[in-house]
Parts: structure tokens; sequence; C-alpha cells
């Protein structure tokens, strides 16, 4: 009987944070209606704030990629709506990284909220949940860094910010036959991870095609036995590798690295876009990413003015923090949707399917200059072009390999 | 005496079927009065998928006393398994439910015929032992099925453990793609299916924990010895029950499958596992409809704080504690009935000094 | 050449499991419970450490000693706000209650510390030993983390051994009311072996953590079921058998990522445990005990 009367309070409570939650959300709107009355009057001129929202996780393992796109994204809007003309409401959601039913819960919040346009998934497996409502409830869709294929193939309603996987890997393997042509090459790869896998398997095709050497090709880990990644160094070492290919996120990589010096082992490490933010893991001995190869769209030391700006304001937000590619996709992602709206007349008023229809024919011709790149274009499948821009870390900064 | 027991049973049975119906109803009436929100609507299958596991498991944790830590390995077999069969037979079989109830027999059949495998080995063992071969046999599943490619191309249906060793012919389509998981799922779940298998499942259990067998080994949980000694022996009836539950569990997963249109091995974790378990705990051991209803609310209750935005999983785990220690601990509940009788007592001590006044 | 090169990194990764497990069968053995939460004691441990280390510029070996006041502090709260209450209840109510302080203490270090990794700067300051022209590298990390867990077990052997709260562990770890009849506090009993294994933990992140540098809310959670499956292997209970069945744990995990397959590691691990347990079903230490009539 105990039990029941606990789950009752328990229902009880669920039941109430139904209705705290929307007299809660209400509440926000109005005091940020209030505070802003510039922007008010602004959007009093052309129809009410346009609704977007992400996805990602903001709690448990992976949180810190879904805090870096929001952090990234709070900026763009923030400027956006300080200038005054188009107000973008904004509002991010938790899935967990979960690739079913989170994924699904945390977009149908935000359609309950009224998202007029959809600016995530931050992780592959949600982005692949979710994509198929969004082509369902037509619903434009650009993910920040969801990088796999499949997301942009989904549906034409679909554009990715950042390069396909298999895209990148080849990338990675053409810049190797230029540079590196007779490099004995080992590729260390997180086979629970889509993203992972996905490098590993594009950079192995190209690879083939163009005649490198690859010694090692297997040495996979998984995210339950990631706490031991000495073996894989180990193989690449003892298959006399000179080169190792290290297509996964700079929380691994910082691990390898440090391994690899303590059993003095120096190759040339190769990363990939994920590998962004290694200089800036608190604790890190940046001198261990001495000579790391690595392709990203972003550099947070860039002397740009964009980039300097964005950076200062990024650590003001968040405690000084140094911002990865996540957070400049993510900010990017917020420009190139504004721009597009701005360009297409949609404003608060607009519905989401005329918004969707209207950004596609936009995005389909559209040129974006961004944190992460400059003419930024998309192809007929949502897949961006942009120039893939490899650094190599020499004294603890990033400088273009020409 | 003994009809009056009996009744009793067929009472609480039939609360538990008549809950369950009256929610389902009142579901359906709010969504097509089109009370329900997106999000609302978006939790019916689920709910369904956790009561149906909730409920199995609490088949073996409950009613039998094995603490099983890998039900979401079933659950994941289940599911990947409805995922292919439902692909495959989209061209064969017209109906999108009669393909829904072939995957999910197809999905229980399957985490079935694996439940019978590894409970050879795991009914061997007890208590903590049986704990850590279900969790590993969890890992184990995960691991594979994250490494496991399948396609259907013009020659027919290809699997492997490796993109290499597998290239689909023109036309072709990979239904599940390692780590990617399943991809491009078509979704045909329904709330009703979902219904539908609560009450199967339901059904199967409640009969289950009602017969001969069922008293017979609910005496073995109490006190195996005492029971062997009277001759009963249980092997049979623990085999039955762990593959009944990991029936239902595939089903169930074969649903949870099918309502999305991706789904990746690492869902069917460690964690999902223990989220199940903390289901049957609060619901209540061996108490069916407790499963029931913890499901269905603490299924809803993390995604009902969502408006604690960064502070709701601490929330959770606070809340989760709490409940625990309220619906557990002898001393919590005497240190709330004292704290009640202060309170009255203040109440009494103001009352006098008013009337004093 | 090669095999030795994988047997140490084995034995490195084994040795922190070891240790973490020494502080799983630790508490199991005496308060029956499994206690899901250490794990996260654990990463709270490294936590502090790194924050003693990093931000207040202290000597590791303060740092050491930091987290392990910490961590036994906290042991002793949770202890007694989560676990004691329960006492005498179902142990699936207190496995629950220690899921939700494990979520509780994992958000809580997001909260905090916030969800981007940390590196770990290894406490032991030992040079690299290299044999055979450095084809053989053994690190200071292994060195220190073996002997750690080689102390560690000693010094709880002799603990329940010899002492007089040792012995009292020990008859509660048998006999719980029989203790009890025997005039032993049995509630103090089982809060003094929170703190001691809490203590572990500490020591067990720090360690952890100097192997492998990567520090996140998620830490300790995955190791955390390592070790509890290395403790089962063991024999959950026995001091040695944690010791053993994390060593060969981590053997097997890397010489199955060697000469196996790196994809399917993490299954030829669980395969290699159950197939143990259906030899030997109270693991390879434990002792099958004879259950009364």
């Amino acid at each position: 009987m105990k039990k029941f009367i606990a789950l009752l309070l328990a229902a009880m409570m669920v039941m109430s944070m139904f209705a705290g939650c929307q007299s809660g959300s209400e509440q926000t709107a109005t005091t940020a209606a209030q505070d802003q009355p510039t922007g008010e009057q602004a959007a009093a001129d052309t129809g009410a704030a346009v609704k977007i929202g992400l996805t990602g996780p903001l709690t448990g393992g992976n949180s810190e990629y879904g805090l870096a796109v929001r952090g990234g994204m709070e900026i763009a809007v923030e400027e956006i709506n300080a200038k005054g003309g188009l107000q973008i409401e904004f509002k991010a959601e938790d899935d967990e990284a979960d690739g079913s039913d989170k994924a699904v819960s945390a977009y149908n919040t935000l359609k309950d909220w009224g998202m007029q346009i959809f600016a995530g998934a931050v992780t592959t497996g949600s982005a692949l949940a979710i994509a198929a409502e969004t082509v369902n409830d037509q619903i434009f869709m650009l993910t920040p860094s969801a990088s796999a294929e499949d997301v942009a193939l989904t549906g034409s309603n679909i554009y990715q910010m950042c390069f396909t996987d298999p895209n990148q890997g080849a990338s990675a393997a053409e810049l190797m036959s230029q540079k590196w042509p007779d490099a004995t090459i080992g590729v260390i790869y997180d086979s629970s991870d889509p993203y992972s896998t996905g490098i590993a398997e594009g950079f192995l095709a190209k690879a083939e095609e163009l005649g490198l050497n690859v010694a090692v090709d297997d040495a996979a880990f998984t995210a339950d036995n990631k706490a031991d990644l000495s073996t894989q160094v180990t193989q690449c070492k003892d298959a006399g590798c000179d080169m190792v290919f290290l297509p996964f996120y700079y929380t691994e990589a910082a691990q390898v690295l440090t391994y690899a010096n303590t059993v003095d082992y120096h190759p040339t490490f190769f990363g990939c876009d994920g590998m962004d933010g290694i200089l800036n893991v608190e604790g890190f001995d940046t001198t261990l990413a001495e000579g790391l190869v690595l392709m990203t769209p972003f550099d947070a030391n860039a002397t740009d003015e964009a980039t300097v700006s964005f950076v200062t304001k990024y650590k003001e937000n968040n405690d000084g923090k140094v911002p990865n590619q996540f957070a400049a996709d993510g900010y990017d992602v917020i420009y190139a949707l504004y721009n597009a709206c701005v360009a297409a007349g949609i404003d608060g008023s607009t519905s989401a399917a005329d918004a969707c229809a209207l950004l596609q024919e936009q995005f389909s011709t559209m040129t974006v200059d961004g944190l992460t790149g400059k003419g930024m274009t998309w192809d007929e499948n949502g897949m961006i072009s942009k120039a893939p821009a490899a650094v190599v870390v020499t004294d603890g900064i990033y400088v273009p390999i020409s | 005496m003994k009809t009056m027991l009996g009744n009793m049973k067929t009472r609480t049975n039939l609360v538990t079927y008549l809950v369950v119906i009256a929610a389902f109803v009142l579901m359906q009436v709010f969504n097509s009065l089109g009370m329900l929100s997106s999000s609302q609507r978006g939790y019916l299958v689920p709910v369904c998928v956790y009561i149906s596991l909730a409920v199995s498991l609490n088949l073996l944790v409950g009613v039998c006393g094995e603490l099983s830590l890998g039900h979401a390995g079933f659950m994941g077999i289940g599911a990947f398994t409805g995922v292919v069969v439902a692909a495959v037979l989209k061209d064969a079989v017209a109906g999108d439910a009669v393909r829904l109830v072939l995957a999910m027999i197809a999905g229980g059949f399957t985490a079935g015929v694996m439940g019978f495998l590894i409970g050879i080995p795991v009914l061997r063992l007890r208590g903590d032992y049986l704990a850590i071969v279900t969790l590993a046999f969890g890992e184990i599943m995960k691991n594979i099925i994250g490494n496991t490619y399948a396609g259907i191309d013009g020659e027919g249906f290809h699997m492997a453990i490796s993109t290499s060793k597998m290239k689909l012919g023109e036309g072709g389509k990979y239904i599940i793609s390692g780590p990617l998981g399943a991809t491009g799922v078509e979704k045909i779940a329904t709330f009703t299916m979902g219904f539908v298998l609560v009450m199967f499942t339901l059904f199967v259990v409640l009969n289950l924990i009602n017969s001969k067998e069922g008293r017979a080994i609910k005496a073995v949980r109490d006190n195996r010895i005492a029971a062997e000694s009277v001759g009963i022996n249980v092997t049979a009836f623990r085999m039955k029950a762990f593959v009944v539950s990991a029936f239902l569990a595939g089903m169930a997963g074969a649903l949870f499958g099918l309502n999305y249109s991706s789904m990746t091995a690492s869902k069917f974790n460690f964690n999902t596992s223990i989220n199940i378990l903390v289901f049957v705990v609060l619901g209540g051991m061996g108490n069916i409809l407790g499963s029931v209803i913890s499901a269905a609310v603490l299924y809803i209750l993390p995604e009902a704080m969502r408006g604690l935005e960064d502070f709701r999983m601490i929330i959770y785990a606070v809340v989760l504690i709490l409940v625990m220690l309220f619906t557990w601990s002898p001393k919590f509940k005497d240190a709330v009935s004292v704290a009640g009788d202060k309170i009255k007592g203040i109440f009494r001590k103001k009352k006098e000094v008013g009337s004093n006044e | 050449m090669q095999i030795l090169q994988y047997l140490i990194n084995g034995i490195s990764i084994g040795a922190v499991y070891a240790i973490i497990a020494l502080g799983y069968t630790m508490v199991y053995g005496i308060a029956k419970m499994l206690n899901f939460a250490h794990g996260d004691v654990i990463m709270v441990g490294a936590y502090i450490s790194f924050c003693v280390t990093n931000y207040l510029g202290l000597p590791s070996i303060v740092s050491v000693a930091a987290a392990v006041a910490v961590c036994t502090l906290l042991g002793i709260v949770i202890e007694g706000l989560a676990y004691k209450p329960l006492r005498g209840t179902s142990s699936l109510a207190v496995l629950i209650t220690a899921i939700g302080v494990s979520y509780f203490l994992q958000n809580a270090a997001q909260l905090i510390w916030s969800s981007s990794p940390k590196n770990f700067t290894s406490i032991v300051t030992m040079e690299p030993i290299s044999l055979m022209d450095g084809q053989l590298v053994i690190t200071g990390e292994v060195l220190v983390t073996v002997a750690a867990s080689i102390v560690v077990m000693l010094g709880l052997t002799l603990f329940t051994g010899k002492t007089r709260t040792g012995k009292a562990m020990r008859a509660v770890s048998e006999d719980r009311d029989a203790a009890q009849l025997m005039g032993i506090n049995v509630n103090q009993t089982i809060s003094t072996t929170f703190a001691i294994g809490s203590a572990l933990a500490a020591v067990a992140g720090v360690l952890l953590c100097s192997t492998v540098p990567t520090l996140m809310p998620t830490t300790g959670s995955m190791p955390g079921i390592r070790a509890f499956t290395a403790a089962v292997f063991g024999g959950i209970g026995s001091i040695p058998g944690a010791m053993l069945g994390g060593i060969l744990l981590g053997i097997i995990e890397t010489l199955s990522k060697a000469y196996l397959s790196t994809q399917f590691s993490d299954a030829i691990v669980f395969s290699v445990l159950i197939i143990i347990l259906l030899v030997k079903p109270a693991g390879l230490l434990g002792k099958q005990v004879q259950e009364k009539v």
C-alpha cells in the first residue's frame, strides 16, 4: 500500500511538473519580451521572433559536445537579437546522445514549444532518429555536427554544417598521399562510434585507391574499453608506423599522445575535426601535441575579427573556456539560418512547412562565410562543401600547412 | 480460506487488467480529442514497451528472486531482429499490422532462444553470480550487434560483421550498419499494438505466477532447501520463467525498434537494464500492477522535468533516492510519523494558546 | 618481445582494476551490497586530487591525502544518508539507492567541474624503464599501481585478520545476527567498512587517472563495472581474489585486443568470464559456501 502512495506522490509530481513547465516557460517568454523592448518593437515590425530549436546531449558522457554547440549558438542569438531586426528565440533540449526515444522526445518537446526551424542534432545517432521526423513534419533541419552521410540523405530538408565522415576520411588520405607518400600508416579508431568508424572507413577506402602503405588498419577500441589505449599504440609501434591516423575526439587522443610519449614513440599523429580542442584540455601538456597534424575548419587562435570576437564572448559566457569547432559550428548554423531567413522573408508568423520550403530554396543557392569556412555552399543532398584546412601544431598554435 | 485467497488473487489481477484497459481507453479518447501534445503522444509507445519490460523482468526478479542485469540485452536482440524481419518482409507481407506482429514474434523468438542458451549456464548460478553473468551477456550482445552489418539487395539478405566483408549489389539497402545501428527503419509501431503487447505480457506473466508451478517457485524463492526437501523441483520452471521473460523482452524490443527510424546498439546497455530494474524494485517485487504504474511514472518523470534544464538529472537522482528511502526504510517511516505527530502537537498547542486568548 | 609488452600493458590496466575491485569486494563481503556508486566515488577522488594539484599548486602527496580525506567523508555521508536507513531490508533496495547515488555524483560532478575532460597529471614522477633498446617499456605508473595494489591487498588481509575492528568485520560478514549477539556494533562496523572502502576508492581514482589521464564526470563508471566484474571473477568477497581477478581481467583484455580482435574484445572478455564462472561458480578464489539447512 505504502508503495502505491509513494508512486501516487511521484505521479502527482509528474503532473505538477507538467503544469509547472507550461507556466514556467510562459513566464520566461514574457519576461524575455519585457527585457528587450527594442527587440519587441523590431519584432512587431517584422512579426514575432523565429523559433529555432536544438537537441543535444546536455547531461551524461557526451554532454561536452552538446554544451559546446549550445554555447556557440547562444552567442549568435544574442548578437542577432541585439542588432534589432529579425529576432530569434532559441531553446535547447537534452537528448542524452540517445539514438531513439530520448532524442525523439526532446525533438517533440521543441515541436510543442512551437519550433519553426531545427538546428540539431549534435550527435549522429540522435540526428538519424530525428531526421525522419523532420521529413514527416516538414521542418527544416541544419545540423551543426552530425556528420554521417545518412543524416543528409534522409530527406531533402536536411542540411549539414560539418564535413561528412567518409568525405573527411578521403580528404585525409589525399593529404597524406601528397605530403607523406612514403609513410607507414597506422589507424586507430573507435568501432563503437559512427563518426570515428565512418572516417576510418572513408580513409581506408581512399588509401587503398591511392596506394598508401597502411600497416595497421584494425586497431579499434570501444566506448567501454577505452580506458586502455596502450595496446593499440603498441600495435602501431610494433608495425613500425611513422604516421598514426586518429579519427576520433580529442578526449581519447590526449590519452594516446600521453601514452605514446611515455613509451618514447614519436610518429606523426594525424587527427580530424574532432581533434580540435586538444590544446585547451585542462592539465594537458601541449608540448605533447607538437607536430600533430589535424584537419580542422576552426582555429580559436585565428586573428580575424569574427573569430576574436566570438572567442572573447564564448569565454565570458563559459568561465573562460576556449571554444572548439563544435561551438563554432553552432555559431555558424545560427548565422546561416538567420541570413537565409532574412533573405527569404521568414519570421515568427511563417509556418514551419513554409519556412522549410523557403529555406531549402535559399540553401541550394546561397553562399555563407562563417567561422568554420569561407564561401560555404551546399550540394543537392544537403552536404556542405568547404575547403578542408589542414594545420600542424607548432609552438602550441595551429599553423596552416601550405 | 483457500477460495478466499484465490478470489483475492483474481481480484488483484482483474484490477491490473482494468487499470491498463482504462488507461488505454483514456489515452485514446484524449488523443482523438487532440488533447495530447506531440511529446505526450510520443510517450505512448515507449511507455507500453517499458511496462512490458518491467513486468517481464518482475517475473524473474520479483517472483523467482533471480537478479538479472541483462534485460536490455534481450530487448536489443528483439529490437534488431524485429527491424530486420520487418524490412525483409516489406514486399512479401501487405499489412503493416501483420508485419509488425510477425516482427514482434520473430524478435521474441530470437530473444527466447538466446534466453534458453544463456539460461543453461546461468541457472547453475545463484544470486550475484547470476547477476554478473546476465550483465556479461548484455555487454556481449551490445558488442556483437554494434559490429553487425545487414542489408538486402537484389540477391536477397546479407549479413556480416565487417563492412569490407559485405558488398551490397545495385540498389541494395543497409538495414543495420555497425556502430551507426539500424537506420532508415520504417516506423510501423502503434499505440494499439503497444496496448496489446502489455495485455499479452500481463496475461502470460499473471497466469504463470498463479499456476501451480508459480506457487512452487515462490516457495523456492522464500526457502529453496525447504522447498526441495518437500520434493519441488524447480529447475524446469526457472528455465521456463527465464525464457518467457526473454521472449517478452524481445517482443517489447521489436516494438521499440519499429517505433523509431534509427537505433544504435549502445541503447541496450547496462544503464537501460538498470533502469528497468529500478522500475521493478520501485513498483514492488512480485507486484505486477506496481511494475505497470512505476514504469509509466518513472519513464515520464525525467521527461516531465525538462523545465529544470541542466539540473534535471541531478534532481531525478535525488527523487529516486528519496522515493527508495520513503518506500523501504523502516526508520524513515517512523521519523515521518513522529514528525507528523509533532506537527499535530504544534497545531494543538497553538489552538490551546488561541483559546486562552 | 611483443607479447611481453602486451603483458605489461595488461598488468598496467589490470592493477588499476584490481585496486578498484579491492574496494568493491571489501564492501560487498561485509555489507553484502553491490555498491554501484563505488566507481563514482573514484571519480570524485580523482577530481579532488586534480584540483588540489592544479588549482592550489600543492605537491601530489598532499593531493592524494586530500582526496582520501574527502572520499572517506563522502563515503560516510553517503552510507549514513542513503544506505543505513535501508539496512535489514531487501538488498535490491540498497542496490537501487546506490544507483541513485551514482547518478547524483555524476551529475553533481558535471555541475561542479563541467563536462569538459581534464587531463590528469600523473602523480608518478618516475622515469619509465626502457629495456632491450626501447622495445620493452615499463612505465612508472605500472610499478606504482602494482605496488600499491599489493600493499593494499596485504594491508587489508592483515587488517581483517589481526585487528579488533577487522575481526569484527569478519564476524559481521560471517553472520550478522551472531555478531550482534557477541556484542559487536554491527552498524558501526559496516560504517567503518564504507569509510575504508571510500578511502581506497580515492587512492584507486588517483592511480586510475595516472594511468588513464582523461578525467570526466563519467570516468569512474566503466572501470567501476569492469572492476566489479574482476571482483566476481576472483570470487567476490575474497581480498586476494579481487587482486587476481583484476590483473587477469586486464591481461585477458589486452591480449584479446592484441591477438584476437580489437572490435570484439569486450565480447571476448565477458565470454571468458562466463566460462570461468561455469567451471568455478564462486569465482577463482571464492569460497563455495555450504548452505545451511
